[in-house]
């Protein structure tokens, strides 16, 4: 990146006006992004998706003011290496979940956020652990929808 | 809304180069990188707000704007506004971009240039889009706020004043 942009990358998160940051990061399925609001990571974007896609989406959801700032998302990429160099099995990034649809959905991602690493629970468990059971069909959608939180 | 506002990220990377240009032909290479952190500052803290139809005009009414307040803070300073000699660019200076080659990047055209800073703001900034920015007449006025047809006007009396000062543009003169 060029000097000037630098310059005015760290002046607008000075002045408050970064509404969401995002980097890159090498995976060995290809290139990810990250993108971070101030409040935490918002969204992962992984290789099949592309980093374009989802810097239009967050551009509607969220808001327009997005700039590449590797410096905001410097743990999120290193948690993320690390997962992908089978180093990690668990994230303890602080998450923004306004992407995930509000009430059950999110009670949904939420308790499978929970499950720990390389454990496989079915639907309706997930259901069951958001507390109605028999929306497995509900917790489905919920779980095949973009969000942050890493499963 | 009909248009979605792309990126800050990707509106910028876009509107960079252009921007950078007219800037130099209004305040000179020195200063206009200062001009273009302020333009680009300015643009993120309305953007929200930005008509997403056309965003080229939108960001070059910023920077003429910046030009214009960089020009009055200079007059209560009392200094000329472009020195020929900084309207040449340096080799390995910190310009970028390929647009250079229409801002008299040669000594040969830093009299032309001297003669554009003398120009008024209106016929300055036209003749600057239209040659350092290459835009059409059409996107000329979109940017000042005028029709095609004015903006082809001011052009033709920029250049008539700059031949008068210049022997040499008829080069220019597409």
């Amino acid at each position: 990146m060029s000097e000037f942009v630098d310059r005015l990358v760290a002046r607008a998160s000075e002045e408050g006006l970064l509404d969401v940051a995002y980097a890159t990061v090498d995976t060995p399925l290809g290139e990810a992004a990250v993108a971070a609001t101030p409040r935490g990571l918002v969204r992962v974007a992984l290789p099949n998706e592309g980093v374009d896609r989802m810097l239009a989406r967050l551009a509607a959801d969220v808001s327009p003011r997005i700039l590449e700032y590797p410096a905001r998302l410097d743990e999120a990429r290193r948690e993320l290496e690390e997962y992908f160099e089978g180093r990690r099995d668990h994230f303890e990034l602080q998450l923004d979940w306004r992407l995930s649809h509000p009430g059950f959905y999110r009670k949904v991602l939420r308790a499978t956020s929970r499950v720990p690493f390389g454990e496989v629970i079915s639907y309706r468990e997930a259901a069951e652990r958001a507390g109605n059971p028999r929306a497995f069909r509900a917790a489905g959608t919920a779980l095949s929808l973009p969000s942050a939180a890493p499963a | 809304m009909a248009e979605a506002l792309p990126p800050f990220q990707v509106f910028l990377d876009e509107h960079l180069a252009p921007v950078r240009a007219f800037l130099r032909g209004m305040v000179g290479p020195h200063d206009a990188e200062d001009c273009l952190q302020e333009t680009f500052l300015a643009a993120l803290r309305a953007y929200p707000r930005a008509e997403p139809r056309n965003l080229r005009a939108w960001v070059l009414t910023i920077a003429r704007r910046k030009a214009i307040d960089h020009h009055r803070s200079r007059s209560r300073e009392a200094k000329p506004v472009a020195d020929p000699e900084t309207l040449i660019d340096r080799p390995g200076g910190r310009g970028e971009g390929s647009l250079q080659a229409g801002l008299g990047m040669s000594p040969r055209h830093s009299s032309i240039w001297a003669a554009v800073a003398e120009l008024p703001p209106g016929q300055r900034a036209a003749v600057v889009l239209r040659f350092a920015v290459d835009l059409r007449y059409r996107e000329v006025g979109e940017a000042l706020g005028t029709s095609e047809e004015a903006a082809r006007r001011n052009v033709h009396e920029a250049l008539k004043k700059l031949r008068a000062s210049a022997g040499e543009l008829k080069e220019m003169a597409r």
